[in-house]
C-alpha cells in the first residue's frame, strides 16, 4: 500500500493521510494507490501539510506499517526516548520500529 | 566575554521581527516553502524528522550563567525540557513550532543571543579552543580574534550567498582541542622569532563525503593582515566553487582541485589586493574586542593543593581537570557523557545547575566542547570538591574524558532527516559495553566518533574509531574506521572492510580494543599502536 505523510507547518509534527484528514496516527493513514501526487499537491497548496511525500507500507492487522525504518522512526518518536514517543507507556512499542 | 553594543542589539533585534514576518508571512501562505527554507535556515531553524529544529549559535563556544538559564528556560517553555550539545559548539532544540520559533529567537535575543549562520551557505559559528583564556599552554587568548572574524563577516554581503558552508577555527595552543584542520579555514596563533603574534594558516579541510584535512597554506600572516587573508581565501572559493555540483561546492575540493600551490598562489595574489585596500581591522578595533576578554581578577596566593582523600572525586580529577594559567586555578570539564546516556543532552534543570555553578565558581563563563561536553574554566582549586559534589548529585560527574565512553554521536536517524542509521543507541550500547571504570582507564585515551550518515556531523573521520552509519537496502549497517584524529597529529581513519549490523559493530569494535591491549607497548595509545602495527593485524582481529 502506499500512504502519505508530512509535517504540520506551524508545529512540525509529524502527520499522516487519512483519507479525509491530517493524523498523528500512522495507524489511521489511508491507502491513496495511484492518487497520492494529487493529494499532495491540493494539500500542499492548502498549507494543510509542509513537505509531503508518498511513503510505501505493509497493510498490517495493526494499521499500515511503513517499509523503511525512518518513516517508523518517524510515526512512533526517537528509539532513544520512548517517553517522548506516541506510545510512552508502551514498553515495547519501540519493537514495531525495528 | 564579548557583549552587545547597541548596534549589535539592534541587528539581532531586527532579525528576529523581519524573521517573524517571514514565518506570519509563510503561515498565511504568501510565501511557499521552496520560498520559505532559505529564509528559516538563515536562522538556524530545521525540519527535522519529528518537528523543526532550532540550532542556537554559541560564538566559540562561550557563554555565561545567564544565557544557560535562558537556554534551559527555552527548553522548558518550546521543546520537551533538555536540549543538544553538537559538534561546533552550538545546542540545538529538537521540538521547535513554527509558529513559536520567532519567540524563542526574541526570548534569545534578550541574553544577546542568536541562531543566526547555524545553518544555510553562510561562515558558520566560529569555533575555538574549549579552554580558550584558561589554557596553560597558550600563547594568548584566542577569542577576540574569533569576535573580530565573526563581527566583520556576519552580515558581509560578499559572505552571504556563499558557494557552501564555510568553517572556521581559532586556536592559540599548540595542543589541538578543536579539530583544527578538519575545518575550511583553520587559524592558529603563533609568534614568530621576533616575538610578534601572527597566524599559521591552513585551508582546505573538510569532513563530510569527501574528507580532506586542512593544508598548510602560511607559516606566519601578521596577525593585523588576518581580515585581508580570509577575505583573499573566501574570494578565490567564491570565484571558481563548483556552484554546478552540490557535492564539489566546499572549498576543500577547489583545493584540490587547483593544488595546493595553485590555490595558494591565487590567495597569495588577492591578499595584495585586500592590503591596497587597507580593510583590515585597526589597532583601536581589536583593542576594544580585546578589553572584553580581560582575563578575570584571579587572586593571587592560592594554593595548588587538592584534597584527594575522596578517592571518586580524585578519579574526577585526575580525569576531568585540566592545567589553568593562574596559579591555584583548574579547568574543570563537565561529560555530558554518561553510560548508557545520549551523548551532548542536558535536561533544563542540568543546565540550570550548571549555570548556577558558573556563577559561583568560575567567573560566569561556561564553554561548550565540539567533543559535546561543557567546560567550566576559571575553578579555584579550593572548590573543585564543591563542584564534583554539586555535578555528581545532578549526575554530571561521570569521569570519562577522552576515554572509550567520551563517544562523540550525531543525532542520526533518531532526530535527523539526513541522516541513513541510528547513531546513538549504538553509542549506548558501546558505553554500557566499556562501562566497567577499571577498564577503560586500562583502555585509556580512545577517541570513538559514530555518524549516522556520510555528512559525517559525528567526524567519523577523525575518530581513532569512527563509525559511519549507511542504508544497506533499507537497512542499517555500520563501517567500522580505524586511525583517525581531530588533535595536532591530525589524520583521517580508514575502512577496515565490510560493515556490521548494529549488533556486530559494538563486537568489532570490543575485538579492537582488545587486540590493542594485547599488541600495545608501554605507554602507547590505541592511535599510536595503530600507527606502529597498521591496519592488517587488526583487520585480522576484527574479521577473523
Amino acid at each position: 500500500m502506499r500512504i502519505l505523510t508530512g509535517n504540520d507547518l506551524k508545529s512540525g509534527a509529524v502527520i499522516w493521510w487519512t483519507g479525509r484528514d491530517w493524523s498523528l496516527h500512522v495507524e489511521e493513514a489511508a491507502d491513496v494507490g495511484e492518487h497520492g501526487e494529487a493529494v499532495l499537491a491540493a494539500e500542499d497548496g492548502a498549507r494543510r501539510v509542509n513537505g509531503g511525500y508518498i511513503v510505501d507500507a505493509e497493510a498490517t492487522p495493526e494499521g499500515p506499517r511503513p517499509a523503511h525504518i525512518k518513516d517508523r522512526i518517524r510515526a512512533l518518536g526517537p528509539t532513544v526516548r520512548p517517553d517522548l514517543t506516541l506510545k510512552p507507556a508502551d514498553p515495547t512499542a519501540g519493537d514495531w520500529v525495528i | 566575554m564579548y557583549q552587545y553594543d547597541k548596534y549589535d542589539q539592534g541587528m539581532v533585534d531586527a532579525r528576529v521581527e523581519e524573521f517573524r514576518d517571514q514565518v506570519r508571512r509563510r503561515i498565511a501562505g504568501d510565501i511557499n516553502d521552496d520560498q520559505f527554507k532559505p529564509l528559516r535556515l538563515k536562522n538556524g531553524l530545521y525540519l527535522q524528522l519529528h518537528a523543526y529544529m532550532l540550532r542556537v549559535a554559541i560564538p566559540y563556544g562561550t557563554f555565561n550563567s545567564l544565557q544557560m538559564r535562558k537556554l534551559a528556560d527555552i527548553a522548558r517553555k518550546y521543546d520537551r525540557g533538555y536540549g543538544h550539545f553538537t559538534t561546533r559548539q552550538n545546542i540545538q532544540y529538537n521540538w521547535i513550532k513554527l509558529e513559536e520559533a520567532p519567540d524563542i529567537l526574541a526570548e534569545l535575543a534578550t541574553v544577546e543571543m542568536h541562531a543566526i549562520q547555524t545553518s544555510g551557505e553562510s561562515i558558520r559559528n566560529i569555533s575555538a579552543d574549549q579552554y580558550a583564556g584558561a589554557a596553560a599552554d597558550e600563547i594568548c587568548d584566542p577569542r577576540p580574534w574569533a569576535e573580530l572574524i565573526r563581527q566583520a563577516t556576519t552580515f558581509h554581503p560578499e559572505f552571504s550567498y556563499l558557494p557552501r558552508k564555510f568553517k572556521i577555527a581559532v586556536i592559540s595552543a599548540a595542543e589541538d582541542r578543536a579539530a583544527l584542520r578538519w575545518h575550511d579555514c583553520a587559524l592558529r596563533i603563533v609568534r614568530n622569532e621576533a616575538g610578534e603574534e601572527g597566524f599559521e594558516v591552513y585551508a582546505g579541510g573538510g569532513m563530510g563525503r569527501t574528507p580532506f584535512i586542512a593544508y598548510k597554506i602560511r607559516d606566519f600572516l601578521p596577525a593585523q593582515q588576518i581580515f585581508s587573508y580570509l577575505q583573499a581565501i573566501l574570494r578565490v572559493w567564491n570565484l571558481h566553487a563548483r556552484r554546478d555540483n552540490i557535492h564539489k561546492q566546499r572549498m576543500k575540493i577547489l583545493v584540490h582541485e587547483l593544488g595546493e600551490e595553485e590555490f595558494r598562489r591565487q590567495v597569495e595574489e588577492e591578499f595584495q589586493t585586500f592590503l591596497a585596500l587597507g580593510t583590515d581591522f585597526p589597532q583601536a578595533e581589536y583593542d576594544r574586542i580585546a578589553e572584553y576578554f580581560t582575563p578575570p581578577p584571579f587572586e593571587a596566593g592560592l594554593s595548588d593543593e587538592i584534597d584527594r582523600s575522596d578517592p571518586d572525586f580524585a578519579l574526577w580529577v585526575d580525569r576531568q581537570v585540566a592545567e589553568h594559567k593562574a596559579p591555584g586555578y583548574a579547568i574543570a570539564n563537565i561529560s555530558l557523557k554518561p553510560i548508557g546516556g545520549i551523548a551532548g543532552d542536558i535536561s533544563a534543570d542540568q543546565m540550570d545547575i550548571v549555570a548556577d555553578l558558573a556563577e559561583r565558581y568560575s567567573f560566569d563563563e561556561i564553554r561548550a566542547t565540539h567533543a559535546q561536553n561543557l567546560v567550566l574554566p576559571h575553578v579555584r582549586k579550593a572548590d573543585l570538591y564543591a563542584v564534583w559534589q554539586a555535578l555528581d548529585a545532578a549526575e554530571l560527574a561521570d569521569a570519562n574524558l577522552d576515554l572509550i565512553t567520551d563517544i562523540i554521536a550525531c543525532p542520526g536517524l533518531d532526530y535527523c532527516t539526513l541522516a541513513n542509521a541510528r547513531s546513538i543507541p549504538l553509542a549506548q550500547k558501546i558505553s554500557e559495553r566499556f562501562a566497567d571504570m577499571e577498564r577503560q582507564l586500562d583502555i585509556g585515551e580512545l577517541k570513538i566518533k559514530i555518524s549516522g550518515c556520510i555528512n559525517a556531523c559525528g567526524h567519523h573521520h577523525a575518530g581513532q574509531i569512527g563509525i559511519l552509519g549507511v542504508d544497506r537496502k533499507g537497512t542499517e549497517n555500520y563501517q567500522l574506521l580505524l586511525g583517525g584524529s581531530g588533535a595536532e597529529d591530525t589524520s583521517q581513519a580508514k575502512i577496515t572492510g565490510p560493515g556490521f549490523d548494529e549488533a556486530g559493530i559494538v563486537d568489532a569494535v570490543e575485538r579492537t580494543v582488545e587486540r590493542y591491549r594485547e599488541l600495545r607497548e608501554p605507554g602507547e595509545r590505541f592511535l599510536d599502536t595503530y600507527r606502529r602495527v597498521g591496519l592488517d593485524p587488526f583487520k585480522e582481529a576484527i574479521y577473523g
